[in-house]
Order: C-alpha cells, then sequence, then structure tokens
C-alpha cells in the first residue's frame, strides 16, 4: 500500500481534509475521495477542459494537478458556483440559452466562464471565444456557449452590453 | 501501477539534494501538463519521485535589470509571463508563445522550463527562447552551469541534463536598440493544437532602420529537435527590408527542414510551410523591430 499524504486545503470556502497518493490527481481526489463529482473526467489529459477548478485565483485543469498540489491552496469547484439565492448567472444564462445537450462539459465551461468573467467582466465574442478555446463540447457547435456567456456578462454587469472591440486581439 | 512520492522542496539546495538522491527515478514537477499526464499514463516509467519546484525562488521568481537583462524562473507560468507589462513591452515573442500553449487551463500551470525540458520538437516556446539568445541556467550537485538554449535539446523528449541537475531559469539579455522578434505556428485550427511547423525570428536594424544588422531564425517541428537556422540567419545579415532578403531566407529554411510524415501533415507540407513561416516570422519581426 502505497504511503499516503495528509493534505489540508480550502475546497468552496470550506476547509477540507483529505488523504492522498502521490500519483493520485486532483480530479481522482475531488470525484473519487471527496463526493465532489460535478467536475468530469473527459480526456484526463488537459485537452478537454471537463474538469476545470478555479485554483489560486486561475483556471487549471484538475486532471493535470496533484491532489498533494492542493496543500494550501483555495479551489473553486462547480459544487461551489452557485450563491445562497441559487443559481449563479452563468448556469441561468446557460438554462435559459439552451447551452448544453448532454451536459459533460458544462461544469468546465461554466467554471472558465466564470474565471473570464472574474478577470474580465466585458469580454467580447472573440475573447471569449480564445478563452474558453480549452474546453470541448461535441453537441452544441459552441454559439449558444458564447451567446450564454455573453449574456450572463450583460446580466452581471446589471444590463449593459460589452462594448464592440474596435480590434479583436488574441488577448 | 507505478507508485509515486510527492516532494515540495522550499529551496534549490534541498531540490537538487533530492533529485541526486532520487537518480534515475526523480523527476522535476512544474506546471505539471506534461509531466503528470506521462507519468499517470504510465510513458515514464522509471519515475517514482516527482519533486515539486514550485516553491523554490529562484525557479519562480521574474526580474527585469537594464543591464543584466530579462531572468525568468523555470516553473513561472505561461499567464505570468503574457500579464508582465515590462516582457510585453520589451519581449513580445514572449507574449506570443506562451499565449497560444495550449489553452487557458494550461496557461494557468505550464512553465516555459517546462516546455524546454519536455525537449517536444514541436514546442511552441522553444523556437522564440533560440531566437532571444535564451540560456539555460542549471543548477547540479556540482554547482551552476549555463548553457546555450539551442544545445538544450539533444532528442525528442531528451534534453541535456545530467542526473540530479534541474533547470533554475532563462536569462535573456536585454533587447538591442531597433531590433524586434515574432514567433508563429501553423495548425489547422485556430487555437488549442499542436504545431505542424512553427518559426521564431528575431532582427537588428541599422540605424538607418532599413537593412538587418544581424538575425536569428529558428524552425520547430521539422526536425528532432527545435533548430537554429543559422544560413536562414546569414541570407538576412546586411540586406535592405524587403522580400528578396526574405525569399533568399525562406529558401534556406526549407533546405534545412528535415520533417518526417505523421498525421499533422506530411513531409512536402511541413517544408513548404518553413519556408511560409520563416518569412511570415521575418515580416513580423521586422515591424517590431522598426517600431522600437
Amino acid at each position: 500500500m502505497p504511503q499516503r499524504m495528509h493534505i489540508e486545503t480550502t475546497i468552496n470556502e470550506e476547509t477540507v481534509e483529505f488523504l492522498c497518493e502521490g500519483r493520485q490527481s486532483l480530479l481522482e481526489v475531488l470525484r473519487d475521495g471527496l463526493g465532489l463529482t460535478g467536475s468530469k473526467e473527459g480526456c484526463n489529459n488537459g485537452n478537454c477542459g471537463a474538469c476545470a477548478v478555479i485554483m489560486d485565483g486561475r483556471v487549471v485543469n484538475s486532471c493535470c494537478v496533484l491532489g498533494a498540489e492542493a496543500s494550501g491552496a483555495t479551489i473553486m469547484t462547480i459544487e461551489g458556483l452557485h450563491g445562497p439565492n441559487g443559481l449563479h448567472p452563468l448556469q441561468q444564462a446557460f438554462l435559459e440559452e439552451a447551452a448544453l445537450q448532454c451536459g459533460i462539459c458544462t461544469p468546465g465551461f461554466l467554471i472558465a466562464a466564470k474565471a473570464l468573467l472574474d478577470q474580465n467582466p466585458n469580454p467580447d465574442e472573440h475573447q471569449i471565444r480564445y478563452w474558453l478555446a480549452g474546453n470541448l463540447c461535441r453537441c452544441t457547435g459552441y454559439d449558444k456557449i458564447i451567446k450564454a456567456v455573453q449574456k450572463a456578462a450583460t446580466t452581471m454587469n446589471g444590463g449593459q452590453t460589452a462594448p464592440v472591440a474596435a480590434e479583436a486581439g488574441a488577448r | 501501477m507505478q507508485t509515486i512520492e510527492y516532494a515540495a522542496p522550499q529551496t534549490l539546495r534541498e531540490a537538487i539534494g533530492l533529485l541526486a538522491g532520487a537518480g534515475d527515478s526523480g523527476r522535476v514537477l512544474a506546471g505539471g501538463t506534461d509531466v503528470i499526464v506521462q507519468v499517470r499514463e504510465g510513458r515514464r516509467p522509471t519515475v517514482q519521485v516527482l519533486i515539486d519546484v514550485k516553491k523554490v525562488p529562484e525557479a519562480n521568481e521574474v526580474t527585469f535589470d537594464q543591464a543584466k537583462g530579462l531572468r525568468l524562473g523555470a516553473a513561472v507560468p505561461c499567464y505570468r509571463i503574457y500579464e508582465n507589462e515590462i516582457i510585453a513591452r520589451l519581449y513580445p515573442a514572449l507574449v506570443d508563445s506562451t499565449s497560444l500553449i495550449g489553452g487557458t487551463a494550461i496557461q494557468g500551470r505550464a512553465s516555459l522550463g517546462g516546455n524546454l525540458c519536455n525537449a517536444s520538437p514541436a514546442a511552441d516556446s522553444i523556437p522564440t527562447l533560440i531566437v532571444l539568445s535564451a540560456t539555460a541556467v542549471i543548477a547540479g550537485p556540482e554547482g551552476e552551469r549555463r548553457l546555450p538554449v539551442e544545445e538544450f535539446c539533444i532528442g525528442p523528449g531528451r534534453n541535456a541534463l545530467q542526473q540530479g541537475e534541474m533547470l533554475v531559469a532563462l536569462e535573456f539579455p536585454t533587447p538591442q536598440p531597433r531590433s524586434g522578434a515574432k514567433f508563429l505556428r501553423f495548425i489547422p485550427r485556430n487555437e488549442m493544437d499542436i504545431a505542424v511547423v512553427n518559426a521564431a525570428a528575431h532582427v537588428v536594424l541599422d540605424e538607418s532602420r532599413g537593412r538587418i544588422l544581424s538575425a536569428r531564425i529558428a524552425l520547430g517541428a521539422v526536425a528532432p529537435t527545435p533548430l537554429l537556422v543559422a544560413e536562414a540567419a546569414e541570407a538576412l545579415v546586411g540586406a535592405e527590408l524587403g522580400e528578396a532578403a526574405y525569399k533568399r531566407a525562406a529558401e534556406a529554411a526549407i533546405e534545412a527542414s528535415k520533417p518526417i510524415f505523421d498525421m499533422r501533415g506530411s513531409i512536402g507540407q511541413r517544408r513548404h510551410l518553413s519556408g511560409v513561416m520563416v518569412r511570415r516570422a521575418i515580416e513580423g519581426a521586422v515591424a517590431r523591430a522598426r517600431n522600437s
């Protein structure tokens, strides 16, 4: 039996302790150890974004993070996205815009979009598409997802629409 | 299934001690976007200890000094490079590379040091490091040594580090007046793909800004390691700006390109693209140099 490490971290604003083996990914710890099954395992190699979580303010693929690296970190998973009064505006917009079909990619898209809006409350379409390029969806064709993110941004800005960027850069 | 131990040293000395003690079974972990996947998929069967160097100060610092240039810790993630205003102003080619390695979630973790040590022939930072004349700062049980970055990769997935050594930082000279560099890559979609061919160029212009004083050209995904293409640079030195010189450099790049055929592209396509990408990289580098 491989030696297990005792890790203390913060997940969705709660202090969490767990035991993990060195080879275990954060995704495995979340899903199998902590019962947080909202983060999905798609490719398990950093391509699809279904396992995205926000770690110390940055969106990362939890399949490419070791559970041990969570020590002392602050993590938000999809289970922490909704507020005390219900759905997050992104979740509401995804429902209203039908920005999902099978739903496997949805937690990753929501988390990545949350990280985007935290950093840039007024992203243009080009910026949204590039930011979400690491999240793969095989159902929707992306347009509805982009629209939902734009709608959520508008809602969160109190109804103000994003200005049209004169020249859309990669960042 | 491979058992993996995880260690998170706080100092460079401690990291080197752990690496030297682990021998063949040790591997440095920075952003982990390559090494964690490789280890977990069984593609690095000798690895038993992952040594996380993200708490080692020397591997995490970004410092710029007008006299000494830029020093980038090997474990600094991409976003800290493209969000750095000094780097964006003085080394925009580093922004070209770091903003297209993987997607946002990869850029939140992946480091240039890791991209270099992983030594992929198609790595998207290495041509840029080469044309910017970066130096690899390597620490080991015997002390510190420095290696020009173009000598760091020795084969696909293989680098020049000896047992017990780690890449600590990358050092870049202060940009010369009237100089500029550009990196770009060809992929079939707009984001998140592995280069079919990538290229970087660096040029220094004369005082009239009409002639090239010196140049460095690098190509990726067309040989076992990223290439410094001296012949392409020589075609530019002393030349007036313009299509004639760029075409000679592009022809030299095609000549130097020795690609394989795989699912990403044929030999003919990659050789053709080598010329196209080098010409465009030169145009981008010249445009930046003229505005600098």
